[in-house]
């Protein structure tokens, strides 16, 4: 049962720094010394439930989900390549894919963008999808390198031995095997794309607004409360992915391993 | 499906050739299995006999040469198409299936609407597939647990749920690759008096690659030895003891006899003319090769015997495993009763056989 205190105590650690947060998103007024806030509000509350706010989160949902989506579709078979064929300058590949990374996503994206206003894909949320791959493609082709590497083919051959076609093969085989490290690239890219600020700024040039962009401008114009009740749900999609990774710790140890084998 | 009731397949492979680039991993084999037979493609890892699977499973498209099904080609048909079924090494069950599920794969995806049912008849009905799959269970003595999930069989329960897999698509063709290596003994005995019996049962043209020389003759009908991407012979398991087809089949056998010497005008010299047995082999410089079992000690010198001094006799269970010196140097070995009476430097008289004496050309590389 140790195993289980230690979760309880990491799950406790990662939740704690919410608890002012909390607070904030509740207090009308909060003065030094005070333990608690002196006055309570329903404003943060209100806030978030409020139409602007409703609709940033359906919209930083939808782009999140396509990006982690489309992260994982470019991952597999950039993966693939990069697990399972040893060819003339992979490591070449290999490094190109992990750039955008390396390189500052703002230098890259001030060049970008130049082409996204050509292409007409500025200001748009399909822009914004497309800008959010360059920071997310990198850990999914890398992540699922490494479980395409840990493969055995021998199943996909016995696939085909049975008379299932390639597609069938893929899907009916393939991809159950490398299921928990797709669930993993797919959890990591999600939450990349969730808490991307400054790339979802400079394409969809404020005419796509997530969430963190209302939360930054909450912090710039000092409103604590507004600030504390859209955090709360910015990091809430984190939060509740700690907590079934979390519980699913407890029962199996996939999702570690997967994570594990990037 | 394909009824149950139809004849056996002739399979054919003519002139079959792999090469990876500059490397030649398979020559030219030209190999014939009749219909019903039993073929075990014997040889040591690394030899191409998993590579020779592969090309009749279509998983590898040969270099060259051919595979006739019933003398029809089966190389435009990709590996989904073919009307072969391939078990492997290893169980390779679908983890995220049940027992069940992983039997009713090829059946499923033969049913499937992509159009990947091929060669291998009509759509089973979702019924049908349930019925066929745990009579199929059944036969294989696994029936009741077609519910379970895959981690929660042994070792040959998984692999008799893999033979189950392939055969419950009655392919015309079963491959096997090595299929019981990774059991115990115990458990492989068992295993190869299955697969026999399903041979038997379900009239099919078996092709097994195993490097085991032992399962290899006692289970199959006809042992094809592959050496170096070669066909060293093929031949009924017997003749591989009474009458190796070769040189290197004699020596991959194992446990025999070799002796140098001359043939001439239809006999075998040894150098210093010791030993003298007839042979219908070419002149030259050749090695005869004996079985230690096929030789008889003598009292009093036969014809095609030899005197030489024992230098060590070693108990070995149901015989004792003597080896005496001959005159020239070269040495015999010879499996003589329990209680013989015989100790080192003991003088003893050899007769070899000449039925079991089998004369082959020295090789070039081995001219001494």
């Amino acid at each position: 049962m140790r195993g289980r205190v230690l979760v309880g105590a990491v799950v406790a650690a990662l939740l704690l720094p919410l608890v002012p947060l909390l607070g904030w998103a509740v207090a009308g007024s909060w003065r030094y010394p005070d333990v608690v806030p002196g006055r309570l509000t329903r404003r943060g509350l209100d806030l978030v439930l409020d139409g602007e706010v409703v609709a940033a989160t359906l919209t930083s949902l939808t782009i999140a989900v396509s990006v982690a989506v489309l992260a994982c579709a470019i991952g597999l078979s950039a993966g693939r390549a990069i697990g399972l064929h040893r060819f003339r300058g992979r490591r070449l590949v290999q490094f190109l894919l992990l750039a955008p990374v390396i390189v500052p996503g703002l230098a890259v994206t001030l060049g970008i963008q130049v082409f996204f206003v050509r292409y007409g894909l500025s200001d748009t949320a399909v822009g914004v999808v497309l800008v959010q791959l360059m920071p997310t493609v990198p850990y999914a082709a890398t992540l699922l390198g490494a479980a395409y590497a840990n493969l055995d083919l021998d199943y996909e051959r016995q696939a085909r031995s049975l008379g299932a076609g390639p597609t069938r093969t893929f899907l009916t085989v393939t991809l159950p095997l490398l299921r928990p490290a797709l669930v993993t690239t797919a959890l990591l890219t999600f939450l990349i794309s969730w808490s991307e600020y400054i790339l979802t700024l400079l394409i969809g040039g404020g005419q796509v607004t997530t969430l963190p962009l209302l939360l930054f401008s909450a912090i710039g114009s000092s409103d604590r409360t507004a600030a504390a009740a859209l955090g709360l749900l910015v990091v809430a999609p984190p939060v509740l992915i700690v907590l079934a990774v979390a519980g699913r710790l407890r029962g199996r140890e996939q999702a570690w391993t997967g994570l594990a084998r990037g | 499906m394909a009824d149950p009731t139809t004849q056996a397949s002739r399979l054919e492979l003519r002139g079959l050739a792999a090469r990876f680039g500059d490397v030649s991993a398979i020559e030219s084999l030209d190999l014939t299995l009749e219909p019903g037979s039993f073929t075990a493609l014997l040889g040591p890892s690394g030899c191409g006999k998993s590579t020779t699977l592969s090309m009749v499973a279509g998983l590898l498209a040969p270099s060259d040469g051919d595979v006739l099904l019933d003398g029809a080609s089966l190389l435009g048909q990709p590996a989904e198409r073919r009307p072969v079924s391939l078990v492997f090494q290893k169980p390779l069950l679908f983890p995220h299936l049940t027992i069940e599920q992983n039997v009713a794969y090829g059946l499923r995806a033969r049913r499937a609407p992509d159009g990947s049912r091929g060669a291998r008849g009509s759509r089973p009905g979702k019924a049908a597939v349930a019925r066929q799959v745990a009579e199929m269970l059944e036969r294989v003595r696994l029936g009741g647990l077609g519910s379970r999930r895959v981690g929660e069989l042994s070792g040959g329960q998984e692999q008799r749920v893999s033979l189950a897999r392939a055969l419950v698509l009655r392919p015309r063709v079963l491959l096997l690759d090595e299929p019981f290596s990774q059991l115990d003994a115990d458990l492989r005995g068992e295993m190869r008096r299955l697969v026999r019996e399903l041979h038997d049962e379900f009239d099919l043209t078996t092709l097994f690659v195993t490097h085991d020389q032992e399962e290899a003759v006692e289970l199959a009908d006809r042992v094809a030895l592959m050496l170096d991407g070669r066909l060293e012979g093929v031949a009924a398991p017997e003749a591989f003891y009474l009458d190796p087809p070769s040189l290197a089949a004699a020596r991959f056998f194992g446990v025999t006899n070799e002796l140098r010497g001359t043939v001439s005008a239809g006999s075998f010299r040894t150098a210093d003319g010791a030993l003298t047995v007839p042979t219908t082999a070419r002149d030259g410089e050749s090695i005869l090769v004996v079985r230690p079992e096929a030789l008889v000690l003598s009292a009093t010198s036969e014809p095609h015997a030899v005197g030489g001094r024992v230098t060590t006799t070693r108990f070995a269970g149901s015989d004792v495993l003597v080896e005496a010196a001959l005159t020239d140097g070269q040495s015999l070995r010879v499996r003589v009763p329990l209680g013989t009476r015989l100790a080192v430097g003991d003088s003893v008289c050899l007769e070899l056989p000449p039925k079991r004496c089998t004369v082959f050309p020295q090789p070039a590389e081995e001219a001494s």
